[in-house]
């Protein structure tokens, strides 16, 4: 199989033309002595119905989410991806652009992603969002280089109520850049007000706080907005699970300089984690330090002077500014911000609401159910969104074993990340698991039990 | 000429598209799950649109949209070649696109054992000895290779070393991914009689640096599409004084089966599995920045990594030296099963035919056009090649930037302009191996005409294009009054 149109005749006409005799007079710039002289070491090339058979193979390996019970959630989410939204998305005048370099032939991609940033906006409650980003966890790095600055060297806070998965990012770039990082205790489920007041300092460049946390839980945003301003410091909100917007207070209502996230939930399938969504959405007097791409509207310079898109403040990027630039970002993620507007159109103001109030009812009676059952405990009693943790009567490698027998892919087993905590489970109950999925889960529990 | 609505400036109140799932549970009171301040007071003002109204807004942009599936889009350093279809078939099967991140390894082995298939391709493809497959873009593989040479220079008592040589022609991504890793870039020039690296300018600054150089960035072929021959060269100055060579593979679709980085004498490599492994660029991403290394940098290498053991496939966690994770999860699988796909449907003869073909198509176009445009470096060229816009401009005040939107109202993109910075009114020309003689030669036509237009009637050129939904937008008036985002009640020119 291949892609290449022109045939052996096609190419010697061409080679003609430049006068040459064959395909290596081309390779003549590369020197005997790095060139590779022998084919390389691949499989050979496999015809499509073949290549189909052989990944269809490989993908059938795998159990999937509609083929098991899963209530893992733990930063991934799974989320009903309405019909209208692939069909769309994957209209192939939008799979097969590049960046928008050339706006007069790229008005749906800015477009569209003007619509992108409006909507974060409206979810966030803030004033800008940009174009995306890799994902929640380099997006949440970039806000905290945002508040760094240039060859800052300050300080960042962070609760350890953040995603394990995002404070080891966090840790690989401050060695790196050489700031630090100040980790804040989880008490009872929340970041520690006491242990949050005694680490922000006036030193102190960012305030990261995720809501709801790793553990599902809400924190008390009202109490820690102050701590988090008492300085200088960005206050940083973190959110993984975006569907908790429908109904939770926004980042902009409670505060926060920055929301940073991850959207990929929203009309885009989980890939076993990527390509994800990575979002900023800040206060306005952010927007000349912004990482990333940013569409701004704008009219055209003659003739009837309608209106358009184009891609704005470009000095401060990496292709104009060189090493000084406010990131070295250059791709982002628009196909998958082009499925998120799309799935945001779909729920629509109703819908939104809808959603977030479905998961989080779903889990509180999941939660109801399973603390019910003897031996099964809250780890802790903070309010939580979609996902709770329990304290488990066996050892979590015992359940895992039972889940996978009953064909059930259990919760996330916090060990992991949080040695303290040997024996919990951290269970995500979305909109997409039914009562029935809810009620099999808690009689496996109760047979492991037995 | 048109303009199509906002999404919010449709529907009406009430309006919705997408129907939410039964709540067959006993409902509870928010109030009694939420604290009273941390509830939404105000829903989130998102459309109030009906299906019908979403599908035709959609399709209506897609149709303002120019993809590879439109026609030619010879966009120089960005290897717009044909995405085949098969790849995002693939992509989306459930077993796939349906499996979560955190999934226990038995449950996830198909996935597993097609990363760490891929990751050996890569290796062998680059000459490296071990590849992760986490980063998720090219810069975001420069910046993770930087990191790692950091990792490795520290663990050699070598921490103070914080200088990275970056030719003047290098893409903008290598001096902004050094200063990201806490790095400061020096400048190599290039020679004006090779297009390769200046050797005497590059001796002198290692010779005053010696003791503080970190890295050499280097893009081979470079951005003017040309193979610097002196690369082993290079790569043994550059290691005599202590420093590494990190090699950016944006041009690697030149190099496939032909040459390999590894053999050039690079430590570290990363690949833009969205440009040489024709995964969709989808209007600027997602991509794929895998990196591969050589063995000394594997203990630095992010982690966890797959491995092979008696029981399948598994996630192996890295040693202390790791320089941690770059990103959550695994890296941008999706584009990883398409890439998987992409080599596996190659083989060995066929990317090398790919490099091969994409080097011709870029040689018969520098040569068909050199008659009416100049080419900043008249050489063998490899998978594209800058010609310049000068003559143009001094004669008939005709600029890049003009030619490039004139050649919009033939229903082709645009070459990159202005890039590598170092050639003035640069037009950056890359075809690809998949496009037709006939589109080669059409577009040939178009540039002898616009050429031709620019000596005759420089206007039309002037105030290209006339043919797209827009003509030329503000881009001074964007910056000066930024509007990044609608609110309500804002007006709309149509």
């Amino acid at each position: 199989m291949s892609y290449i149109p022109n045939t052996q005749e096609d190419q010697q006409t061409m080679l003609e033309k430049l006068g040459l005799l064959s395909l290596e007079a081309l390779m003549a710039p590369v020197p005997e002595n790095v060139r590779l002289r022998r084919p390389l070491d691949l499989p050979t090339a496999l015809a499509e119905p073949d290549l189909k058979r052989l990944l269809n193979g490989m993908a059938t390996k795998n159990k999937n989410q509609d083929t098991t019970r899963s209530f893992l959630g733990a930063g991934t989410y799974d989320h009903a991806i309405p019909s209208v939204v692939p069909h769309l998305q994957r209209r192939s005048e939008f799979v097969t652009s590049y960046t928008p370099y050339q706006p007069e032939v790229s008005q749906g991609m800015l477009q569209a992603i003007y619509e992108f940033q409006t909507m974060v906006c409206q979810i966030t409650g803030l004033d800008i969002a940009n174009a995306s980003l890799y994902d929640g966890s380099t997006a949440m790095i970039e806000a905290v280089l945002l508040a760094i600055g240039p060859g800052g060297r300050g300080e960042v806070v962070i609760s350890m109520g953040v995603d394990p998965q995002y404070r080891r990012v966090l840790h690989t770039y401050a060695h790196t850049r050489g700031f630090n990082v100040k980790e804040v205790p989880v008490r009872n489920g929340v970041t520690s007000i006491e242990d949050l007041d005694a680490a922000v300092s006036a030193t102190t460049a960012a305030v990261v706080i995720q809501q709801p946390n790793f553990f599902g839980c809400i924190e008390d945003m009202r109490s820690i907005e102050p701590i988090a301003h008492k300085g200088k410091a960005v206050f940083v909100t973190t959110i993984t699970e975006p569907a908790s917007l429908g109904v939770l207070a926004s980042p902009g209502d409670y505060g926060a300089d920055i929301a940073v996230g991850e959207l990929m939930s929203f009309g885009n399938t989980m890939s076993y984690g990527g390509p994800a969504l990575g979002f900023m959405s800040a206060r306005n007097k952010y927007m000349r330090l912004m990482p990333g791409r940013l569409v701004g509207q704008t009219v055209e310079e003659g003739g009837l002077k309608q209106t358009g898109y184009v891609l704005t403040l470009q000095t401060r990027e990496q292709h104009i500014r060189r090493e000084r630039a406010t990131s070295n970002i250059c791709t982002n993620q628009s196909l998958l911000a082009v499925g998120a507007t799309i799935y945001m159109a779909a729920l629509g103001k109703q819908g939104f609401h809808e959603l977030g109030e479905l998961c989080l009812q779903k889990a509180h009676y999941a939660f109801r159910q399973i603390t019910a059952i003897p031996g099964y405990k809250a780890s802790f009693n903070a309010p939580f969104y979609d996902e709770f943790v329990i304290t488990v009567p066996v050892s979590t490698q015992k359940l895992q074993q039972h889940f996978e027998q009953a064909g059930i892919i259990g919760g996330y087993v916090l060990g992991k990340s949080y040695p303290d905590m040997p024996n919990d489970m951290l269970f995500c109950i979305t909109e997409t698991r039914t009562k029935e999925d809810i009620d099999y889960l808690v009689k496996v529990l109760k047979e492991v039990q037995a | 000429m048109s303009v199509e609505n906002l999404i919010f400036e449709k529907g009406a109140p009430g309006r919705r598209a997408a129907t939410m799932t039964a709540l067959d549970v006993p409902k509870e009171s928010l109030e009694s799950m939420i604290p009273e301040g941390m509830l939404r007071k105000e829903p989130a003002p998102l459309p109030e649109v009906s299906e019908i109204e979403i599908v035709r807004h959609y399709t209506h942009l897609s149709q303002r949209n120019f993809g590879v599936d439109t026609g030619f889009y010879p966009l120089g350093s960005c290897t717009m070649k044909y995405n085949p279809k098969i790849n995002e078939d693939m992509a989306v099967l459930p077993g796939f696109a349906r499996i979560h991140p955190l999934q226990p390894d038995s449950t996830v082995q198909g996935a597993i054992q097609l990363i760490f298939e891929l990751e050996q391709y890569l290796a062998e493809i680059a000459g490296m000895t071990r590849v992760t497959l986490q980063p998720s873009a090219g810069a975001h593989g420069e910046l993770t290779g930087l990191m790692l040479i950091k990792a490795y220079h520290e663990s050699n008592g070598q921490g103070h070393r914080h200088l990275v040589l970056i030719p003047d022609n290098a893409h903008g991504t290598n001096p902004a991914s050094a200063t990201l890793a806490d790095y400061k870039s020096v400048e190599v020039k290039t020679d004006p009689r090779t297009g390769g690296i200046d050797m005497e300018h590059l001796k002198v600054v290692l010779d005053s640096n010696a003791a503080n150089i970190a890295a050499i960035m280097l893009t081979n072929p470079n951005t003017l599409g040309l193979f610097d021959s002196n690369v082993l060269e290079i790569a043994k100055m550059v290691h005599e004084v202590g420093g590494q060579l990190y090699y950016d593979g944006a041009n690697a679709n030149a190099v496939l089966g032909i040459t390999r980085p590894g053999d050039m004498g690079f430590d570290v490599v990363h690949f833009n599995l969205h440009k040489t492994c024709s995964t969709p660029h989808g209007g600027g991403g997602p991509g794929s920045g895998p990196i591969g290394v050589k063995e000394h940098l594997i203990p630095f290498l992010p982690g966890p990594l797959p491995a092979k053991g008696d029981n399948g496939y598994y996630w192996a966690d890295q040693g202390p030296q790791s320089i941690g994770k770059v990103r959550a999860n695994n890296g941008n699988f999706g584009v990883l099963v398409r890439a998987y796909t992409y080599i596996r449907t190659y083989g060995p003869d066929g990317l090398l035919h790919v490099a091969q073909s994409a080097i011709l198509n870029a040689n018969y176009l520098r040569h068909e056009l050199a008659s009416d445009y100049e080419i900043a470096y008249p050489l063998i060229c490899q998978h594209e090649f800058v010609a310049t816009a000068e003559h143009q401009k001094e004669e008939y005040g005709v600029t890049a930037l003009d030619i490039a939107k004139r050649i919009l109202d033939f229903g082709m993109y645009a070459p990159t302009i202005y890039f590598p910075l170092i050639v003035h009114e640069a037009l950056m020309i890359e075809p690809t191996e998949t496009e037709t003689r006939e589109t080669l030669d059409f577009f040939v036509s178009v540039m002898r005409q616009i050429a031709e237009e620019a000596r005759t009637d420089p206007e039309i050129v002037k105030t290209a294009p006339h043919s797209t939904p827009v003509g030329r937008l503000d881009q001074a008036l964007a910056a000066r009054k930024p509007n990044l985002r609608w609110t309500p009640g804002q007006e709309v020119t149509h």
